[in-house]
C-alpha cells in the first residue's frame, strides 16, 4: 500500500540522537525534566543513576531492574522521565573517583523523598559512617533513635534508595559478616573491600 | 502523586517508541527543513501533558495530534521568515545512507494541498485509522479517506520511485 514510503529509513539513528538530546535540553531549560538518568559502569555493575531537580533519588542495581526501578520512578515522582546524562555528570564522576579509590565521600545534593520516617532516619545517619568503618545493625539502630529496632534498620538498609552514595555496604552483623545486601552479597564484600585498601 | 487511572510509564519509553514515526510524520507534512522543529516541538509539549494522559489514550494518535499543530505553527513561522532556498539542506541522499531523506519524495508531496498532505503522512506513516485523521483535520472521515486516497494518487502519478532511484541495485 505504502510502497512509495519504502524509501524512508524507518529509524534516522543520527537525526534520533540528535533530536533527543536537543529534547533533554529543551525539557531542562522549561522545568520539564523531572527525573534525569543515566547508566554508569562500575565495578558492582551498570548502575543506574536518577535525579529530581533537588538532587539525587535513586542509585539502583543491575539486579533491581532498570526498566522496572524507572517504572516505580514514574509512579512515586513522576513520569517526565528522560535519559539526560547532563544532571548526573557531577554523582557520575564522582562515583568513578570512588570507584578508582580516590574518592572517599560523595559531594552531591540528595533527594531522600523515596524514603521516609525511621527508614530516613537511619539513611540520615549512615554517612556518618566513615569510609573504611563499619556498624553493627544493632549500633545504627541505637544512633538513628531506637536502639530496639535492629530489623528496621535491617529492612532501611534493604530498601535504601541511594545505595553506594548512602553507605548502607558500611552495616554489618555484630557477628563480623556482611549480612544481606541491595546489591548483592558479592557487590557489598567488593565494596567493603575496596574501602579497606 | 498521581491521579488513579493516569498511566505511569517514563516518558523516555514514548520517545524511544513513537519518536522515528513522529519524525516521518513530521518529514512528509513539513518537510525536511523545519521537521526536527516540528518533531522538538511536538515533543516538548507532549511532555508538558504527559502526567495528565488518560491511560486508555492512543499515544500515538495524542502525539500526532500535537504534531499536527506544530507543524501548521512552524509553516507560518516558515511563512513570515521566508527562508532562502539557499538553506535548503543537501538533497537527494538515498535510502541505505542513515540520514536519507529523499528530496524527491518530499518534492511531491511537497506539491500535494495541505489536507492531502496531511490525510497521506497520518494514513500512510503514521497508520491512523480515517476516523482519527477526520479529528484531527477536521471534515469528516469519508473526506479524509478521499484526501489520503487522492494524494496517494497523485504522488504516485508525480513521484517516480524506482529501485534505481532507491539505491538497491547498483
Amino acid at each position: 500500500m505504502n510502497d512509495i514510503f519504502d524509501a524512508l529509513p524507518e529509524i534516522d539513528e543520527n537525526a534520533s540522537r540528535r533530536l533527543h538530546a536537543r529534547l533533554a535540553a529543551a525539557a531542562q531549560r522549561d522545568g520539564l525534566l523531572d527525573v534525569a538518568y543515566r547508566t554508569l559502569d562500575t565495578p558492582v555493575g551498570t548502575l543506574l543513576l536518577a535525579a529530581t531537580e533537588q538532587g539525587l533519588v535513586r542509585v539502583a542495581y543491575d539486579r533491581e531492574d532498570h526498566d522496572a526501578v524507572l517504572a516505580k520512578l514514574a509512579g512515586a515522582v513522576s513520569p517526565r522521565i528522560l535519559r539526560a546524562p547532563a544532571r548526573l555528570d557531577a554523582v557520575a564522576r564522582q562515583l568513578s573517583e570512588y570507584f578508582d579509590g580516590g574518592r572517599r565521600l560523595f559531594d552531591v545534593p540528595l533527594d531522600f523523598r523515596l524514603s521516609t520516617g525511621f527508614r530516613r532516619a537511619v539513611l540520615a545517619h549512615l554517612p556518618e559512617i566513615g569510609y573504611g568503618s563499619t556498624e553493627s545493625y544493632a549500633q545504627v539502630a541505637a544512633a538513628a533513635g531506637s536502639p530496639r529496632a535492629v530489623r528496621a534498620v535491617g529492612t532501611a538498609c534493604a530498601t535504601n534508595p541511594l545505595p553506594v552514595v548512602v553507605p548502607c555496604h558500611r552495616v554489618v552483623r555484630s557477628d563480623g559478616s556482611f549480612g544481606g545486601y541491595v546489591g548483592g552479597e558479592d557487590a557489598k564484600r567488593t565494596l567493603l573491600t575496596l574501602e579497606a585498601a | 502523586m498521581r491521579l488513579p487511572g493516569v498511566i505511569a510509564r517514563p516518558f523516555e519509553q514514548i520517545v524511544t517508541e513513537y519518536g522515528p514515526v513522529v519524525l516521518r510524520v513530521c518529514r512528509a507534512v513539513v518537510g525536511p527543513v523545519d521537521a526536527e522543529d516540528a518533531w522538538s516541538e511536538t515533543f516538548l509539549a507532549a511532555l508538558r501533558a504527559y502526567p495528565e494522559l488518560p491511560a486508555d489514550a492512543n499515544v500515538e494518535a495524542w502525539l500526532v495530534t500535537i504534531a499536527h499543530r506544530k507543524a501548521i505553527d512552524v509553516t507560518r513561522a516558515r511563512g513570515r521568515r521566508a527562508v532562502p532556498v539557499e538553506d535548503l539542506p543537501e538533497r537527494p541522499s538515498r535510502a541505505g545512507n542513515p540520514d536519507a531523506w529523499d528530496g524527491d519524495l518530499w518534492d511531491a508531496l511537497a506539491r500535494l494541498p495541505d489536507k492531502q498532505r496531511a490525510a497521506v503522512a497520518y494514513h500512510y506513516l503514521a497508520g491512523l485509522p480515517y476516523k482519527d485523521i477526520a479529528e484531527i483535520t477536521g471534515g469528516s472521515t469519508d473526506a479524509a479517506r478521499r484526501a489520503a486516497a487522492d494524494g496517494l494518487r497523485t504522488l504516485r502519478a508525480t513521484y517516480r520511485h524506482t529501485t534505481e532511484v532507491g539505491g538497491s541495485t547498483s
